[in-house]
């Protein structure tokens, strides 16, 4: 693994080749591999070492970046040269700040996400641990696909005025796919520690989600209540985070236009970005170095505040906009510079509704007359950017549920549901839980029933 | 030091360790990628990665690895992991890996291109790029404005255990735009050559040249702030049109992937999904109506799409399968150790890789529909067509794990009503069945209306992998269409 060490060392290299007023460097990296399996066979089996330099330089409000896999002199000089070469043609961006400074990373909260366990799983523990998924498949007379994966990674981010950030962590995940003749199950589960991973439990879900959806019947579409599970929340929910940075205001391309300071969503809608969270993962600075702050994005409903990098939040204050936004300052969410998106909150938790109040589930089953629970989601896609109306199929597992009970599988859905309807008709709410899926990032959240989800087209399986 | 010594010291040890194959590819690759945002510079990048991957079948099963480190002693680590991979895997098999039968190459292709962009320069390029953002802002009410070029330069060093050497270049160039338009409650956008990101080639500087970008921005500024005026596109069953670029698309999702073979055997059941083209569906399946002839062509002849190759990342020469013939569907996209599985003995070469430190996997090359026969314009489709809706320029997409449902919106439609073009509608989707789709296609124009169009952003695999596929297309006609579900209810 790249050590901090070594970082400062490539980045005193870099410094040397460069005549710019400034210069930064992202260096990432790490040691990766994913096991997959199809048809209870392991099809596919990788593993890969890469480790990028990525280097910013400024010339009076105009900046650039170059990128290289390479670390020796010749390679990085090339680097600082090609950085140099595109920026010095631009015009200069008067919006364009110092690059951040040493006390804006300072203080950045500590998070231990790097796990022996995890960066020293061998191919060998990888397949050990698909074997027994597949057993567990055939043991049922159906046919298992996923992954197994595990990752070391580091990012650190240096610049000429001394900041100088550095974290490294790791990943592990496994994703199980239970096939039976005309339905499937599937579930997913992630986490820097790969002995929070259960692949026997997560493969028996799987399985039981696949048997129950067995011969699945035709449901007319309509609005139905639905029972979502986390993985299908964070799914659609992901889809408006990236529009609660102050560039998509500024650029008038959020569905937060006009919104901010309003009550969009449900009363019982509260949503914070903490990477601090003990289920979250990802590094506590940003793409400038600058740390993470914790910030309250909903509250019962209301939209309260946006997040910030360092020169969106100084544009945010000279704008039109600036009264009706809530605070502006730089919150630690910026992308790397330069770039047109400004910054996203990643690290996405939402507020559960207290120990009392939660319910799993089976609960939220048991309360139901008439309704849908939905595994999984799928190809998700905005349809209106303002409305937040989002398509998406249902997939591997979608079930009927009838006085309270799960009566059988149905065949999958095609829905067109607005963010701001779905999430103003949550009528019950679990606890949170860190869900992985497919289309969007990592986050923790909640399963949900909601009333009059809309479903408008049946598929035929 | 040389590839070719570089990849013998991968050789050598996978073959002392017994492998039954290997392969290696090494890759060079270069980027350049610049963007706008109203009236300045977005971003301004430039990017080189190079490294190699070592793909081995030990005890007949799959291993892979790769490092951008190229030292001898890191190319034999990693040749060695590779071989402890395989062996892994093949302690969850339920039979060995089999290879249909290739002949070694040994050959030297690249892309062939009039100006190599990367010899442009960055200020020629920037001052394109700023002289449509001018334009496009020229229009009252356009709110945001964002342009984007990309180069590519991509060479690859194949070499396998068989005997191939194969080195090959591929250079892609891409441009585009889009205007966005927030007032009231509406966002609209209209974008040129086509959405999320214009149009890509395998060409040089040329393709920029050819694609008019600021002849054309002041009326995609115009038409996306008259969207907001538009009538609302209606719901109910009609007669559509759509333009090329949109039944580029439609052809990627509903035709595209449900040919890819790994996909139809289960390979990508746990995330991209599997496919409603069932095995015995080959040369039985009626995908199309008599007018829908599609095929899978790598070759230059089909012309500088994303998928144009001389040979696959397992050194297996460019092809053309037919897809679909006179509405019958008659071909999969194959790669060697899938093509037994139709009975084929060659490979169809779709194998394709990201870069160096990814498998190649199945991919679509240049999934084209051929164009209508008799001479037909778009002005006479539309002449021919007595109520109707035009669409143009995707917006949304989505579809079914299999490749059954399927919903697009596009960015803009026209009323047609008596064989003429009438009120602009905005917000217009459509939606259906696969097979019933392509049935319904009653005509298609003309080869002098055809244009292969670039997908720079195709997903697929674990982990993920982005691939450009090519997609020829020229206006078609489709009847009875269900038209407005996406607003159905909301």
């Amino acid at each position: 693994m790249l050590t901090r060490d070594k970082a400062s060392e490539i980045f005193e290299r870099l410094t040397k080749f460069s005549t710019a007023d400034e210069i930064e460097a992202l260096i990432a990296g790490g040691q990766s591999a994913l096991t997959r399996f199809a048809n209870n066979t392991i099809h596919q089996n990788v593993a890969e070492e890469n480790y990028v330099v990525s280097v910013r330089t400024v010339f009076e409000g105009r900046t650039a970046r170059a990128t290289t896999n390479k670390f020796d002199d010749e390679s990085l000089k090339q680097a600082v040269l090609a950085s140099e070469a595109l920026a010095k043609v631009q015009e200069p961006d008067p919006d364009l700040l110092p690059a951040a400074g040493s006390e804006d990373t300072d203080g950045a909260p500590p998070v231990g996400r790097a796990f022996f366990e995890t960066s020293s799983l061998t191919p060998g523990q990888r397949a050990q641990a698909v074997d027994r998924i597949v057993n567990i498949a055939k043991k049922q007379k159906l046919t298992a696909a996923g992954i197994f994966s595990n990752s070391e990674s580091v990012e650190a981010v240096l610049n000429s005025r001394g900041l100088a950030a550095y974290h490294t962590q790791t990943s592990s995940e496994i994703s199980v796919t239970m096939l039976g003749g005309d339905s499937s199950g599937w579930q997913k589960s992630n986490s820097p520690d790969v002995r929070n991973l259960n692949p026997v439990a997560l493969a028996e879900t799987a399985a039981k989600k696949a048997l129950q959806s067995a011969k699945p019947r035709e449901l007319p579409a309509g609005k139905y209540t639905v029972i979502l599970e986390p993985a299908a929340v964070l799914d659609l929910v992901g889809f408006m985070f990236w529009d609660f940075g102050g560039m998509a205001i500024l650029d008038q391309r959020s569905f937060l236009n006009n919104r901010v300071g309003t009550k969009v969503f449900g009363e019982n809608i509260t949503v914070w970005d903490d990477v601090s969270h003990s289920l979250q993962s990802g590094a506590p600075f940003d793409g400038e170095g600058v740390r993470r702050q914790r910030v309250q994005l909903v509250e019962k409903g209301v939209v309260k505040r946006l997040v910030y990098a360092r020169s969106t939040a100084k544009k945010m204050l000279e704008s039109e906009y600036a009264a009706k936004v809530g605070p502006v300052e730089p919150t630690g969410h910026g992308f790397p510079l330069p770039n047109e998106v400004g910054e996203a909150p990643i690290n996405i938790v939402f507020e559960g509704p207290g120990q009392s109040a939660a319910k799993g589930v089976d609960q939220m089953i048991a309360a139901t007359e008439r309704g849908v629970l939905i595994t999984r989601l799928w190809y998700i896609r905005e349809v209106d950017p303002y409305e937040k109306i989002l398509t998406g199929m249902t997939r591997d597992g979608t079930f009927q549920i009838e006085d309270g009970q799960l009566k059988n599988g149905i065949r999958n859905f095609r829905f067109n549901e607005s963010l701001l309807h779905m999430l103003s008709n949550v009528e019950e709410m679990g606890t949170p839980v860190r869900a992985s899926g497919e289309e969007s990032f990592d986050m923790v959240v909640p399963p949900m029933k909601v009333r009059d989800f809309n479903f408008t087209e049946v598929t035929k399986f | 030091m040389s590839m070719k010594q570089i990849a013998e010291w991968a050789l050598n040890l996978t073959n002392q360790h017994g492998v039954s194959y290997a392969d290696v590819r090494i890759v060079d690759e270069r980027n350049r990628a610049l963007a706008t945002k109203n009236g300045r510079v977005g971003h301004a990048s430039d990017s080189t990665s190079l490294g190699i991957g070592i793909r081995v079948l030990a005890d007949g099963a799959w291993g892979f690895a790769a490092t951008e480190d190229l030292t001898r002693i890191a190319v034999e680590m990693t040749a060695a992991k590779a071989v402890e991979i395989a062996r892994s895997s093949a302690r969850v098999k339920q039979h060995d890996v089999r290879l249909a039968p290739e002949k070694p190459f040994t050959d030297e292709w690249a892309t062939p291109y009039r100006t190599d962009p990367f010899s442009t320069s960055v200020e020629q390029n920037i001052d394109l790029l700023l002289r449509v953002d001018k334009e496009l802002r020229a229009i009252e009410g356009i709110t945001l404005a964002e342009t984007n070029m990309n180069f590519r330069r991509y060479e690859q060093w194949f070499f396998s255990s068989e005997g191939s050497s194969i080195h090959e270049t591929k250079m892609t160039t891409g441009a585009g735009y889009t205007a966005y338009a927030f007032a009231g409650t509406e966002i609209h956008k209209r974008s040129y050559p086509n959405s999320f990101g214009g149009q890509y080639q395998n060409k040089g500087y040329e393709l920029i040249e050819e694609l008019k970008l600021v002849e054309n921005a002041r009326r995609i500024a115009e038409e996306c702030v008259a969207l907001h005026k538009a009538d609302q596109c209606p719901e109910g069953n009609f007669t559509i049109v759509l333009d090329s670029s949109q039944l580029g698309l439609q052809i990627h999702e509903s035709i595209g992937h449900p040919i890819e073979l790994d996909r139809v055997l289960g390979m990508e059941a746990n995330f991209a999904g599997m496919s409603f083209l069932t095995l015995e569906k080959l040369r039985q399946l009626r995908y199309g109506s008599d007018l829908v002839n599609v095929v899978a062509d790598a070759t230059r002849n089909h012309g500088p799409g994303l998928g144009t190759f001389a040979y696959d990342d397992e050194g297996v020469p460019a092809q053309c399968t037919p897809i679909i013939t006179d509405g019958l569907f008659t071909g999969y996209l194959s790669s060697r150790e899938t093509a037994h599985a139709i009975g084929s003995n060659r490979s169809g070469g779709t194998m394709r890789a990201e870069g160096w430190n990814r498998i190649p996997i199945i991919r679509m090359t240049n999934i084209s529909i051929l164009p209508g026969e008799k001479p037909l314009t778009f002005e006479q489709l539309i002449a021919d067509t007595d109520r109707g809706i035009y669409m143009q320029t995707n917006r949304s997409w989505s579809i079914d794990d299999k490749r059954y449902n399927f919903q697009f919106g596009t960015e803009i439609g026209w009323e047609i009503k008596g064989g003429k073009l009438g009120r602009m509608l905005k917000n217009p989707s459509y939606s259906g069945i696969t097979t019933e789709f392509w049935n319904s296609m009653d005509a298609i124009c003309s080869r002098d209306q055809w244009t292969l169009w670039g997908t720079p952003n195709c997903g697929k695999g674990q982990p993920m992998q982005t691939m450009g596929t090519g997609h020829g297309a020229s206006p078609a006609r489709f009847r009875n269409i269900k038209v407005g579900s996406a607003y159905k209810g909301t």
